[in-house]
């Protein structure tokens, strides 16, 4: 499962990427295989989204948070 | 200002690392550039306890030394090029306390570095009102740097930062964090041994910033290359088992000398007002409710000072013309240096006040809420969530909106935000469409409550932002960039604004703005000026003699006769001569050789359009008379057919003129401050230029 599909407010964790340029930017950005990671919010568009990961908020569009894999 | 020791405050964005700067060293501090990039350079001074004087140098606020924009490429070139005259002594790392773990990967490859490290443990008060418990003398020593908690917005700590600041090593004292080394061992050796380098993170960064950094050869860079390529070095690949093995140093770190609660208190507070103002439904509505208040603002609470403003250099023009003798030297002074200064100075309340509200904005933390929620609009048309509020800002002026598309980090993106701005309607054409849809169009009502003129207004209004948003998409596919999109950013924790802050940035984008776009403006002022005030060979003379005969001066009253004779030198000058030589040109667009003056004399700023027309049509009084002027513009005649010259297709085909031309020196000046190179401001110039034309010559000829 990706993060795109995940459901808001369900805790994920992240496994792996699928975009090597994407996960450098997002591992430094604290969004690490084994980090905890849920959806706080979905845009009033439908896209991007906001995450809480490593103890704070990162947002994202849909199609970044399809590039991370979760457990 | 001598100093005895230079300073780089380096951070991740949202760290307070501005606020910092500002309290250590006071308003004694000077915006530049940074050498060959538009990134804003602050640098500025502070006292240390010891009494010797510390050069504060502010560095972009970055989330790692490996770029992801030239903003942040600024960070690693000055830290590590040994002969860069801006390299720091010290370098004052800002972590935020209450989100540790991520700042300290840039905290971990800034001390790799080797150079000497003191870490301000910022937002202290709030990591306690969170219930964040950190042991701050074990971080210091596991780190083996000095750590000072502060909490910048109170200023508290900052004597302890200032001292620790005067006592720090000349000699970098951290601990190491990562094994360097293992991540390319072959690699940082080789490039370490033909380099003469004695640092294996320097070696590794080069490795993979070779091809953008300025400080080394280019022989060095291809060496590098070269053995890149015998070691088959990934770069992507090594970037990201460095930041695995610097997180889990981070996380080993961060294991007894932080305790975090569960949930962050202040955090929770932030979500609440996020269920508000990022609803799927009020979010928006909030957002358009800001804009409007914003609009209305600018407008409403500049009209008073530009008044005040621009009746002042009326009252120092006249005043000055009755105490210097006439000549050409006076008028020079007069209606030209100081009449160009007034066009720069009455726009400083509306870019003030613009700024101030962008600061609100970003200070609080909404800018990043109305990037999350515009984004995916925004990316349909070629732009991004952060264009919203310089295109909104073009209503009331492009010139501090295009100041203000610094907050987009994508290059594409702002370049074509930057290029669509200026097509917004600015404050500056409202006079020029109040005076022809007047003229033209009749003032009254259908279906009940529009009015024809308002909706007339209305209708170039909204026709301004769509062009805006046509041209955008279709510069999406013309402008090549090179940066990927991304949009993988912070949403940072709701905040009040600092006020101090809010001041200072009003005050300083209004100096900005006088000193670099006023000089250009000034400029085309003095030039314009000449070319309406002389004209070719002893026309002038003729006309002064002409109106000598005392026919004249029975038959006209004095002002008659003094406007008689401007209106006919003015007809005369050289700017009269290019609007004859223009006509064949405009004749399409259905304009005459006087509506081609009021185009040349509004070259510059399209606000002289009416004031011209006045001096044309020789009105009494000045640009202010509007009801005079339409008047006059209402009953003149073509010489040659007898039919009125402003009918409503001339009218219109003006108004599109005015909408697409690029009639604004001020934002011609701007682009190219923004952008280091006259590649945009004329290609800018160029496109608008031919829309205009087209957009003018396609309504005369629907319309006639």
């Amino acid at each position: 499962m990706t993060l795109s599909e995940l459901k808001k407010g369900v805790v994920g964790v992240v496994k792996e990427f699928t975009d090597l340029e994407m996960s450098v930017k997002l591992m430094e950005m604290g969004c690490l295989p084994g980090e905890k990671i849920t959806i706080a919010r979905i845009a009033p568009l439908g896209d991007p989204i906001a995450v809480n990961v490593s103890g704070y908020q990162l947002s994202l569009r849909k199609f970044e948070a399809s590039t991370i894999i979760l457990q | 200002m001598k100093t005895d020791l230079r300073v780089a405050l380096v951070g991740n964005p949202n760290t307070g690392k501005s606020t910092l700067f500002n309290t250590l060293t006071g308003l004694n501090q000077k915006i530049g550039n940074f050498p060959g990039v538009t990134v804003d350079k602050k640098t500025g001074y502070c006292t240390l306890p010891d009494g010797r004087t510390a050069e504060i140098v502010d560095l972009p606020g970055t989330y790692s030394l490996y770029p992801k924009s030239k903003d942040e490429s600024i960070v690693f070139s000055i830290l590590a090029d040994k002969a860069n005259p801006l390299t720091p002594d010290l370098v004052v790392i800002i972590l935020d306390a209450t989100n540790l773990k991520r700042n300290l990967l840039l905290y971990t490859q800034v001390a790799d570095l080797k150079i000497p490290v003191v870490v301000a443990l910022n937002m202290m008060d709030l990591a306690k009102k969170n219930g964040i418990a950190i042991n701050v003398d074990l971080f210091a020593k596991k780190l083996g740097v000095p750590v000072i908690p502060v909490a910048a917005r109170k200023g508290e700590g900052i004597g302890n930062l200032k001292a620790a600041i005067s006592f720090a090593n000349k000699i970098a004292l951290q601990e190491e964090s990562i094994d360097v080394e293992a991540i390319a061992p072959e690699l940082i050796a080789q490039i370490s041994d033909e380099l003469k380098l004695d640092n294996p993170y320097y070696a590794l960064q080069l490795a993979h910033q070779h091809e953008d950094i300025k400080f080394i050869s280019p022989e060095q860079s291809g060496r590098i290359e070269e053995l890149e390529k015998e070691f088959s070095f990934h770069s992507q690949k090594a970037q990201a088992a460095e930041t695995i093995a610097r997180y889990n140093f981070i996380n080993d770190l961060l294991y007894d000398t932080v305790k975090i609660p569960e949930t962050a208190k202040e955090e929770s507070v932030s979500n609440k007002i996020d269920k508000i103002l990022t609803h799927r439904f009020f979010g928006l509505i909030i957002f358009v409710a800001i804009l409007l208040f914003m609009f209305q603002s600018i407008f409403a609470w500049s009209a008073y000072p530009m008044e005040l403003i621009a009746d002042g250099f009326v009252w120092v023009q006249n005043s000055l013309h009755h105490l210097l003798p006439a000549g050409p030297l006076a008028g020079l002074m007069v209606d030209g240096v100081l009449g160009g200064l007034s066009g720069v100075m009455v726009f400083i309340p509306q870019i003030a006040i613009l700024f101030a509200f962008i600061s609100i904005l970003e200070d609080t933390g909404y800018m990043a809420r109305v990037t999350f929620m515009m984004d995916k609009l925004m990316r349909k048309v070629g732009l991004n969530g952060k264009s919203v509020v310089p295109l909104i800002g073009g209503f009331a002026c492009a010139v501090p909106s295009i100041m203000s598309t610094r907050t987009i980090e994508n290059w594409k993106d702002r370049m074509i935000t930057i290029m669509v701005t200026p097509l917004v309607t600015c404050s500056a054409r409202l006079p020029i469409y109040i005076l022809l849809i007047s003229l033209v169009v009749p003032n009254r009502n259908v279906w009940w409550i529009f009015n024809l003129q308002g909706l007339a207004l209305t209708g170039m209004y909204v026709f301004s932002l769509i062009s805006a948003v046509v041209v955008a998409f279709v510069l999406k596919h013309v402008i090549k960039g090179s940066e990927r999109g991304y949009f993988i950013m912070e949403l940072p924790v709701y905040r009040m604004p600092r006020w101090n802050n809010v001041a200072f940035s009003m005050y300083e984008r209004a100096k900005t703005f006088v000193f670099q776009a006023g000089k250009v403006i000034i400029a085309i002022a003095v030039i314009l000026w000449v070319l309406a005030s002389y004209g070719p060979g002893d026309r002038f003379e003729k006309i002064d003699q002409k109106y000598k005969q005392p026919q004249f001066a029975r038959s006209l009253k004095p002002d008659e006769l003094e406007r008689a004779v401007k209106s006919e030198k003015l007809e005369n000058s050289y700017a009269g001569v290019l609007g004859h030589a223009i006509e064949p040109v405009i004749r399409p667009l259905g304009f005459d050789w006087k509506i081609g003056i009021a185009l040349i004399t509004s070259f510059a700023a399209r606000e002289v359009f009416v004031g011209t027309m006045a001096a044309i049509y020789s009105v009494e009084g000045n640009a202010e008379k509007m009801e005079s002027v339409q008047q006059k513009m209402k009953t003149a005649t073509d010489p040659e057919t007898g039919q009125p010259v402003f009918t409503l297709a001339v009218a219109f085909s003006l108004m599109m003129f005015y909408a697409f031309a690029m009639q604004c020196a001020s934002t011609v000046a701007v682009v190219y401050r923004e952008t280091k190179n006259w590649k945009w401001p004329t290609f800018q110039f160029a496109y608008m230029t031919v829309l205009a034309y087209a957009a003018s010559f396609i309504v005369y000829h629907w319309l006639r």
